[in-house]
């Protein structure tokens, strides 16, 4: 076991462990010390000098992030002493914010707003006038720079540098003058520069996409998991549902990196950050048959249907000519439902659940992994990728062209967009087309019937990640419309086959 | 009086290599090299010999917490801070300017004593004919053998004031930006590219041969009990002859202005800077203080460089303070917090009671920030900010007084 270090803060004994400063044993026995510099994972630079505090025997003022405990050691970070020093470097750096918390989108979630209240709550001794500087600059696709909002506590200079290992942010000039900027001729582009939104304690560095769009404060949040690869990074949903009027009328506002040692630390990349901006668009409500006689059912119609449909068809061929076409973002419950309505019940033997040729994309050393699809490893665990293999787009399109197959059922997947133009001529030589998914894309058009699914943040779930963790995630949003889990259309799928005497 | 690096100066030539060992020159360096290691460190422990670029760390005890080559295996080096930037101060550019051998002696007695190989003199980058000098200089040295198997090299300043300060000196060596470092770990251990450093002012170095040469109880007898040797203080201000003196550690305030002329045009002294402008004022009661290190922190100043910067009656003190906050304000580095804000607004109140804007209460803030900012930053700079301009206003509060009144409605 490795030794720990018990140390006095505040009245309260807290156990360090070994190389853990004062500051970071706080942190995480849940005593907050004011700090703007530290970061769990950028270092402790000690240049913002909010987080000093007493030490018992000592003659001046110590930093906690940089302050090694010893054992016995007697801190004190709400002492009066301590608080006037932390509220002192607080007067420090409001002494040029331009206070412009009415049009900042940091607002309700500012580390200057927060010790204010907490620590702060001084009259201004200020009579002069503030140090301007640049407002408003777009520095890359994602971040928008207010220089005079920035408090130079360097985490950004820090993260590009030790990150995400792009160096496009600098510290240009000298002392009240100098100002974060990129580096000239550069973009602040890299994979993860939406991450500098989250590390930036103020205003200074904000997300465009969010800018301007809703309040934080009426922002419901929920503990989800990313599905844009199969890392799975640990995230938090922000939904504005509370003011639809905010936001464009859309539900998903941002999503935000969770805290997670063992999978994403702090960060999450850009392609899952900002992937779901269309969260909402082209969703599926209604459960549709489409065709000459379409017209909207309710489920058990539709099932029936579909149980019915199926019945006329093997009558004449062979039940393996129904392939089932799955994406690889259904949840471990919805591969168990998929598992017992396909493989177990209808006994078929043609799947492809291989990603769409965009959905295999870059990888890096940091979090990002080419199958930008979530939960293959979950269905390799119910057989598929397994003992299951995966058709290819290439031999499903053979087989429906020399007739082999006269079925498709389509689980969250556009063959079409695949395929292109000659897709078309493929799905109409089809006998029975079903799609099921939360959006409709190109190939929800051509279905005979067309079922609703929730998306991932519409339902309770679990992903299992590449490394085999299982990961949950939780319902965020409602429903919309008649959408259903994928397990529960599958089940009650396959209700209608046992009903219908089929099986 | 001894005088040790002034003595020869009356000699025009020299900066040069041949006048400089006809004087006796290198003479401690082939004696130095004969020694063993810890004899040369026990005399320079003896001879109390302090770091004379204004922080007053004993020398010898600087070179003696250089991890060893047994512990930590690899380079070490020894940098020479001629980034000499405090106003008030310009010993540094007169003994470069004259005696540039000095120094690289100094010099290679000290890598000698820490075992370094490489040497490097870190030059102010205002400091043009200097950097000629000492470039000359190192190449006369160079071709006569004296370097042996050491190398020393220049590097030059690109003219920020924080530079001056050791370990943003190593920063700005390593091609960063100068922000000081935060010890420890402290250069001796992690200094130069994470290598055991010692880094020595210029003055400090070239004191070393002395030591050296005549035994360090001989150097440490000429000062005080803690501080020893002599000291060049560069006099400025309103007195008739500005210039360097080199006087014994020790000496009173009262001394150094009258081998300077006294205040000029017979008007009365009103105030003493006795370090440089980053040091508290002293006042004309105060004229009797011995000047060593010791001295003057007992005023609730410091020695600092020996920047003696006499005031007369005719100076008003909230310009003084403007003055010297605009230069700190101008040079803080902005890496902390209330160094970088603090500095900027003590200049923006400053300038306001020049102009005639100053209310009352601007003096309970200029007091109260001011504590806010000493002890609480990373380096003196800041500590500095917070200072000098309290110590102004304790000691001449009728000047601020005037300048700040109370005002009613």
């Amino acid at each position: 076991m490795a030794k720990t270090i018990r140390f006095t803060l505040d009245g309260r004994t807290v156990e360090a462990r070994e190389g853990e400063t004062v500051l970071e044993a706080a942190q995480r026995c849940g005593l907050r010390i004011p700090h703007y510099c530290w970061h769990q994972a950028l270092g402790n630079p000690g240049n913002c000098r909010m987080c000093n505090v007493e030490v018992e025997g000592a003659a001046k003022p110590m930093v906690s992030c940089r302050l090694q405990p010893k054992e016995g050691m007697v801190v004190r970070s709400a002492a009066p002493a301590a608080r006037r020093w932390q509220r002192a470097a607080l007067e420090f750096h409001l002494v040029d914010h331009p206070l412009d918390c009415p049009v900042c989108d940091q607002s309700g979630e500012c580390g200057l707003q927060d010790y204010y209240m907490d620590i702060g709550r001084y009259p201004s001794s200020l009579r002069d006038d503030k140090w301007h500087m640049g407002k408003r600059m777009p520095i890359g696709p994602h971040i928008m720079l207010d220089q005079e909002r920035c408090i130079m506590c360097t985490r950004c200079t820090r993260f590009v540098s030790t990150v995400s290992q792009s160096h496009e942010l600098g510290i240009f000039g000298r002392g009240h003058s100098q100002v974060v900027d990129v580096v000239p001729g550069r973009s602040l582009d890299n994979p993860y520069s939406g991450c500098l939104a989250d590390i930036c304690p103020v205003g200074a560095l904000t997300d465009r996409d969010f800018r301007f769009q809703v309040r934080v404060w009426y922002l419901d949040e929920a503990e989800s998991v990313c599905p844009g690869c199969s890392r799975l990074c640990s995230i938090w949903a922000h939904t504005s549902t509370r003011r639809p009027w905010h936001n464009q009328g859309r539900r998903l506002a941002r999503l935000k990196p969770r805290l997670d040692p063992e999978v994403n630390g702090p960060w999450i990349c850009d392609e899952g950050r900002y992937g779901f901006a269309g969260f909402d668009s082209d969703r599926l409500g209604r459960v549709l048959r489409l065709g000459r006689d379409a017209a909207e059912l309710p489920w058990d119609a539709a099932c029936d249907e579909i149980a019915v449909a199926w019945h006329r068809v093997v009558r004449h061929k062979k039940p393996e000519g129904l392939a089932v076409v799955a994406s690889g973002a259904l949840s471990n419950q919805d591969w168990a439902g998929f598992r017992s309505l396909f493989v177990d019940g209808l006994r078929l033997s043609r799947f492809l659940f291989a990603p769409e040729p965009d959905q295999v994309g870059a990888e890096d050393g940091l979090l990002r992994r080419r199958d930008k699809v979530p939960n293959l490893a979950g269905g390799r665990a119910f057989g598929f990728g397994a003992e299951i293999q995966s058709l290819t787009w290439q031999t499903l399109a053979e087989q429906i062209e020399q007739g082999e197959v006269w079925g498709l059922y389509v689980v969250d997947r556009d063959p079409l967009k695949v395929w292109g133009e000659k897709g078309r001529a493929l799905l109409e030589r089809l006998d029975l087309l079903v799609y099921q998914g939360p959006r409709k894309g190109l190939t929800g058009e051509l279905a005979r019937f067309r079922l609703p699914a929730t998306a991932w943040l519409e339902e309770d779930g679990e992903f299992t990640d590449f490394q085999g963790r299982v990961r949950g995630y939780r319902r965020a949003l409602e429903p919309l419309g008649q959408a259903r889990p994928d397990w529960e259309i599958f089940a009650a799928i396959e209700a209608a086959f046992h009903g219908g005497g089929g099986l | 009086m001894t005088k040790l690096l002034t003595a020869h100066f009356h000699e025009p030539r020299l900066h040069e290599l041949e006048t400089y060992r006809g004087l006796g020159g290198y003479e401690g360096l082939k004696k130095a090299l004969a020694m063993g290691r810890e004899q040369l460190m026990e005399e320079m422990k003896k001879s109390n010999l302090r770091g004379l670029g204004g922080a007053g760390f004993p020398a010898g005890m600087k070179w003696s917490t250089v991890t060893p080559e047994a512990k930590d295996p690899g380079p070490r080096y020894v940098v020479v801070n001629c980034d000499e930037s405090e106003p008030g101060c310009f010993k540094d550019r007169v003994l470069v300017t004259r005696a540039p051998h000095a120094l690289i002696e100094g010099l290679l007695i000290a890598m000698h004593a820490i075992d370094a190989k490489q040497g490097f003199i870190f030059v102010r980058g205002e400091y043009q004919v200097q950097y000629r000098i000492l470039d000359k200089a190192l190449a006369e040295a160079r071709s006569a053998g004296l370097l042996g198997e050491r190398s020393i090299d220049l590097m030059r300043g690109a003219g920020a004031y924080i530079s001056g300060l050791d370990t943003a000196l190593l920063e700005t060596m390593e091609g960063k930006k100068a922000w000081p470092r935060q010890p420890p770990p402290f250069p001796t251990a992690k200094g130069l590219m994470g290598r055991p450093t010692v880094v020595n002012n210029v003055e400090t170095l070239c004191m070393v041969p002395h030591v050296v040469l005549k035994g360090g109880d001989w150097f440490a007898a000429l000062g005080t009990p803690k501080s020893g040797g002599t000291f060049l203080f560069s006099v400025s201000g309103h007195v008739a002859k500005p210039g360097v003196y080199e006087f014994p550690m020790g000496t009173p305030l009262k001394d150094i202005i009258a081998a300077a002329g006294g205040v000029k045009g017979g008007r009365k002294l009103k105030a003493v800077i006795p370090g440089g402008v980053s040091t508290p004022v002293m006042t004309a009661e105060e004229l009797d203080t011995p000047m060593d290190f010791e001295g003057p922190r007992a005023q609730g100043s410091f020695l600092g460089a020996g920047g003696v910067i006499v005031l007369d009656e005719t100076a008003d003190m909230v310009m003084v303070a403007h003055n010297i906050e605009r230069f700190l304000a101008h040079e803080s580095c902005g890496q902390c917090t209330p160094c970088r804000q603090g500095s900027y607004w003590y200049e923006r109140i400053l300038e306001r009671g020049l102009s005639g804007g100053g209310v009352a209460a601007d003096l309970e803030t200029l007091q109260r920030t001011g504590e806010d900012m000493t002890g609480k930053v990373i380096c003196a700079l800041g500590d500095t900010v917070g200072v000098v301009t309290r110590a102004l206003m304790k000691k001449f509060p009728e000047d601020f007084k005037a300048k700040f009144p109370e005002r009613r409605g």
